[in-house]
């Protein structure tokens, strides 16, 4: 992976320094908060409903054991022994002390990370495939192009004060892990015919109030012009992007009431006057940063493990393991494993100071010393041996973190909701924890197969609800909180926004829902179909009578 | 108070222009500094008069506008309603980079020291800072960083560049 050299770890000491001393104006009240707030939010500190809580940056989700032990440290040492994974893939740590955050950032600096941009009006972290460098199915390594997103647009002079928020998500794989078409900016890596690789750009994607799907304005941009691209696409927002009212700020506005095809003029326009020289990366920097992430040492091993299958055939706990935590590697005798953050009972992306030791330890020790999060909230080990696997499982199962569940209904991403968050108006983890706990019987998990549940505790959809298979929204009706259902939305490549199933439910009426609408997906369902597939083909009504017909 | 940056130093300077309100009459001589609309009443009658002319933008009104009397003007100030607006670095990096402007671009409005990276970079040489930094504040805040990484208006290396000047010194690095 990449390692950062002296001008990346200078700068991050720069910044640091810089925050401390504002930090100390602010104790010392020579700033306002109103001046102060931009400020920490461009370095991850947030005012919560509780304490201060500091947001980390794992860039593209990419962390190394020696980073992971870190964050573990900084959990154990500032928090409650604990972080929380994103669906941004970074790591929050809710209970943090405003005196505290230099030195927490200094700390976090002396490993590679830092806090620069997960907040704040300004170009965020950049997510891309967890199974990157690992998978057969990408056209190239999609982490290239993040790390190049990545220096680009830290501390972006021009664009570090834009309408709202920007998100970019980088895919190379036909089979979308990273919600691409739900971004302000989702680009994804394709050959041509004649081989040239380029990105299809697709803009104005996005969740929150007003939810759309990403449009494209470029089928293929050669990709050593995207830099270039973006600068153009960010030009052009920064100007014409709403800054009266903060709902109506995103991209997706301005694209949607632009029109795409406007938009997309523009931005030609734009881009065709900007000199590409000057932004586009050289080739030696691609070269450098492609260094850093090609692997050659994969060993030369047999497709088949005996090990591996007599540990499965003996096992069922492993066997279920295998079959839906482990995704196939490119490299024969290797396996992608994910670590599930969805225990039944437990807080959706929750991971203790001392699990994140183990997974860090497994790692170091099992896979090459890489560790991803993905956007859903999860952790994967990207290359481990297949020989290797029983141990790693046996491991993860002592540590709490092998629950079988990687796309089943217990795999559920839910925002912090009400227990945390001022902005929400219901809870959200309570919810997740009782549709969990109906799923807690293997057998009927795996009958159901793969079923994306999605539940926000507010409109602004952090928890992704438009794009679940069942999407879940929090609303507050006269001061109670109830819950409105969503059906046969999807992040991935067949993206679209879920349908709205009918009136709002209750708190205590929405798993007992889940499992009416379970039951009629399994009376519907042909052949091999997954919930979302006999949804879109026979649409609400099987559903909606089953959920009403339940609830008088 | 007004701040200007030269070479890299920056210290204050004496303000040579009016700012003329909308209906205020011009003074008989000397630098005036005023709106687009006025500038487009009153400009080309100062200009032949042979007297300095700078404009005021409001972030709604595009630099494309001023594209032609940029060769003819001293001053185009940029305004930051408030810090959070960040349109003027577009329009401080449009300029320079698209226009080749080279007269005195100033930030005006809302400016913060804790901006002025942000503004040197985008081609800002001269600041009304709203915070009462002193020049040393605004130096410290403005040259904080020792590597950057993106070209800009100025005149800094990016580090893709000082690595490619480091040559063999920076190889490829993998684990």
């Amino acid at each position: 992976m990449y390692r950062y050299d002296a001008i990346d770890k200078s700068i991050l000491t720069d910044r640091s320094n810089e925050f401390r001393h504002q930090v100390s104006r602010r104790l010392a009240g020579d700033m306002t908060e109103d001046q102060f707030k931009p400020l920490r939010l461009m370095n991850g500190l947030y005012l919560q409903l509780h304490a201060y809580m500091l947001r980390v940056a794992i860039p593209y989700g990419a962390l190394s054991s020696n980073q992971l032990r870190r964050l573990a440290w900084i959990g154990r040492t500032y928090d409650k022994g604990y972080g929380h994974f994103t669906t941004r893939t970074n790591i929050q740590f809710h209970w943090i002390k405003l005196r505290d955050a230099p030195d927490i950032l200094d700390a976090l600096a002396e490993a590679d990370l830092h806090a620069i941009q997960t907040s704040g009006n300004c170009i965020r972290n950049t997510t891309t495939d967890p199974y990157a460098g690992a998978t057969a199915d990408e056209a190239d390594d999609p982490r290239v192009w993040s790390e190049a997103i990545r220096q680009w647009s830290t501390i972006h002079p021009e664009f570090s004060y834009l309408p709202r928020k920007f998100k970019i998500a980088v895919t190379a794989a036909p089979e979308d892990r990273t919600a691409a078409k739900v971004h302000d900016v989702g680009l994804q890596l394709r050959r041509a015919r004649d081989g040239q690789l380029g990105f299809e750009v697709m803009v104005g994607g996005g969740l929150g109030r007003t939810p759309y799907i990403g449009q494209t304005i470029r089928e293929h941009l050669p990709v050593r012009h995207l830099l270039s691209y973006l600068t153009a696409i960010l030009r052009v927002y920064n100007r014409l992007g709403r800054r009266d009212n903060i709902y109506k700020a995103r991209i997706k506005i301005l694209v949607a009431s632009l029109g795409a095809e406007e938009f997309g003029r523009q931005v030609e326009a734009e881009w065709a006057q900007i000199d590409h020289d000057k932004v586009d990366l050289p080739d030696t920097e691609l070269a450098r940063i492609r260094g850093a992430f090609s692997r050659l040492d994969f060993e030369a091993l047999p497709a088949i493990s005996p090990l591996f299958d007599a540990t499965r055939k003996a096992d069922q706990g492993f066997a279920r393991f295998a079959r839906n935590n482990l995704k196939p590697h490119k490299a024969p005798g290797y396996t992608i494993v994910n670590i599930s953050l969805k225990p039944p009972g437990g807080v959706p992306g929750d991971c203790s100071s001392e699990q994140m030791d183990v997974v860090a330890d497994l790692a170091e020790r099992f896979g090459h010393d890489e560790i991803r999060v993905t956007h859903e909230q999860n952790l994967v080990l990207p290359h481990v041996r297949l020989d290797d696997v029983p141990e790693v499982y046996a491991a993860l199962n002592a540590a709490g973190l092998a629950t079988p569940n990687i796309s089943l209904a217990s795999d559920i991403i839910a925002c912090p909701g009400l227990d945390y968050c001022a902005l929400a108006n219901a809870r959200a983890i309570p919810v997740a924890q009782a549709i969990a706990a109906r799923f807690a019987e293997p057998e009927l998990a795996q009958k159901v197969g793969e079923l994306k549940i999605k539940i926000s505790g507010c409109i602004n959809a952090c928890g992704h609800h438009h794009v679940g298979h069942i999407g879940i929204l929090g609303v507050d009706k006269k001061g109670e909180e109830y819950y409105q259902l969503t059906l046969g939305g999807s992040g991935a490549e067949d993206a679209r926004l879920g349908d709205v199933l009918g009136p709002a439910l209750a708190y205590d009426q929405v798993a007992p829902a889940i499992d009416a609408l379970v039951d009629a997906f399994l009376k519907e369902r042909q052949g091999g179909e997954r919930f979302l597939d006999t949804y879109l083909r026979v649409g609400l009504t099987p559903f909606k009578a089953a959920v009403y017909a339940d609830a008088h | 108070m007004l701040i200007k940056l030269h070479d890299h130093h920056v210290e204050t300077a004496e303000d040579a222009f009016v700012v003329l309100e909308a209906d205020e009459p011009a003074p008989a001589q000397g630098p005036v500094l005023v709106s687009l609309a006025r500038f487009q009443a009153d400009g080309d009658a100062w200009l032949s008069a042979g007297r300095k002319v700078g404009v005021v933008l409001q972030p709604d009104e595009p630099v494309e506008g001023l594209a032609y009397d940029l060769p003819r003007l001293s001053l185009v100030a940029l305004t930051f309603p408030k810090f959070r607006d960040g349109r003027a670095y577009s329009a401080a990096a449009l300029l320079r980079e698209r226009y080749g402007f080279t007269g005195e671009v100033r930030a005006v409005g809302d400016v913060l020291r804790e901006q002025a990276h942000f503004m040197v970079r985008c081609g800002f040489d001269a600041f009304e800072p709203s915070d009462g930094s002193t020049p040393e504040q605004w130096a410290r805040s403005a040259f904080r960083f020792h590597h950057v990484y993106q070209a800009a208006a100025d005149d800094r290396a990016p580090a893709f560049l000082e690595r490619e000047g480091a040559g063999s010194a920076s190889p490829p690095r993998s684990v």
